[in-house]
């Protein structure tokens, strides 16, 4: 997949590459993986033969890997010196999603201790 | 004054010419208009992560209603989950023969990728219709307004990428694979992929995190 044109400075996202049967490969790799994952994400939130309490970090995990292969294999996000620009916008939104969620949840979830004296007042509470 | 002592922006080097703006000018309009639309969709992937970090917070504040445990059915959901990744791989595919200029074959996975997002909003909209039937709509409870208000997001920007797939597929009939177009036509595979990769957030959040037992 090297076929790109040495002056090339960059690439637009989604573009793909230009060799027609490399290109379907990729997507084919990238469907099988996609597919793989989401059958592993449905197995593990059904079965009963893992540790409970780690079941909803490794779904998370499985989740972020198939974000993953869906960037590389159907956004053609990659690491080479043409796509500089793409990885570095989506570095900036990945941390911005991470800020906002993490940051929601830690804060909501030490308020939701800190301030309701009985849980069925703090569902109370929450509805207004 | 010499050319090197010309003001320039961007850092400069003594004995180099590289202004920091490269050497040619700015990027063609295949490269600019694609990059403008990744920045918005990463924006789109913004607004939905606080969306997410709302239904994070209120998933468990329930006033006594209906809990995801008893709402969801992870049936529909792989479903729809099949339906959404297939059309992610068949819009993959359209693009490939769009840029050989195939018009029979683009038009074909289009048609395709189309349906399948139809499929998707179908079931999606099945179960709004049958949740809000049994009276867990979202006035019953804050986390209802949060599941509707995440997922009926999700569904319009479905719904917006049905309409423009159909936009373009008349827009490929009529004018064919002109320079434009085809920008139009990477824009729109853009969003579409982004659409299954914040689908994959939804179903594992959302749907089996909250059907754990």
């Amino acid at each position: 997949m090297t076929e790109h044109d040495p002056e090339k400075l960059n690439v637009a996202p989604g573009q793909p590459h230009s060799n027609i049967l490399s290109e379907t490969v990729a997507y084919v790799i990238g469907l099988a993986l996609a597919l793989v994952l989401t059958g592993v994400s449905f197995w593990v939130a059904s079965t009963s033969a893992l540790w409970g309490p780690g079941v909803a970090v490794g779904l998370v995990v499985l989740a972020i890997a198939q974000m993953g292969v869906h960037l590389v294999f159907f956004l053609h996000i990659t690491s080479g010196p043409d796509n500089t620009n793409n990885v570095l916008a989506l570095a900036f939104g990945v941390l911005i999603v991470f800020l906002v969620m993490i940051g929601t949840i830690w804060i909501m979830g030490h308020m939701n201790a800190n301030m309701a004296p009985d849980p069925a007042l703090m569902n109370l509470q929450m509805q207004h | 004054m010499t050319a090197s002592e010309a003001p320039a922006i961007g850092l400069t080097h003594v004995g180099s010419e590289d202004t920091g703006l490269g050497h040619r000018g700015p990027e063609s309009k295949s490269i600019v208009v694609p990059y403008g639309f990744w920045l918005f969709v990463l924006s789109d992937m913004v607004l939905f992560s606080a969306l997410f970090a709302t239904y994070a917070s209120l998933a468990h504040a329930t006033d006594g209603g209906p809990t995801s445990n008893q709402l969801f059915d992870r049936n529909l959901v792989a479903i729809e989950t099949m339906a959404l990744l297939l059309s992610s791989f068949t819009c993959g595919l359209a693009m490939i023969v769009a840029k050989r200029g195939n018009m029979k074959w683009t038009l074909g996975w289009l048609l395709v990728t189309g349906l399948l997002g139809f499929v998707f909003l179908f079931i999606e909209l099945y179960e709004f219709a049958s949740m809000i039937g049994e009276g867990a709509g979202p006035q019953r409870s804050a986390f209802l307004s949060a599941f509707f208000t995440l997922v009926g997001c999700h569904g319009a920007h479905v719904t917006v990428g049905l309409l423009w797939i159909g936009t373009m597929m008349a827009q490929i009939w009529s004018k064919g694979f002109r320079e434009h177009i085809m920008r139009r036509l990477l824009c729109l595979s853009v969003f579409w992929h982004a659409l299954d990769i914040i689908w994959v957030a939804i179903f594992t959040i959302v749907y089996l995190i909250g059907t754990l037992p």
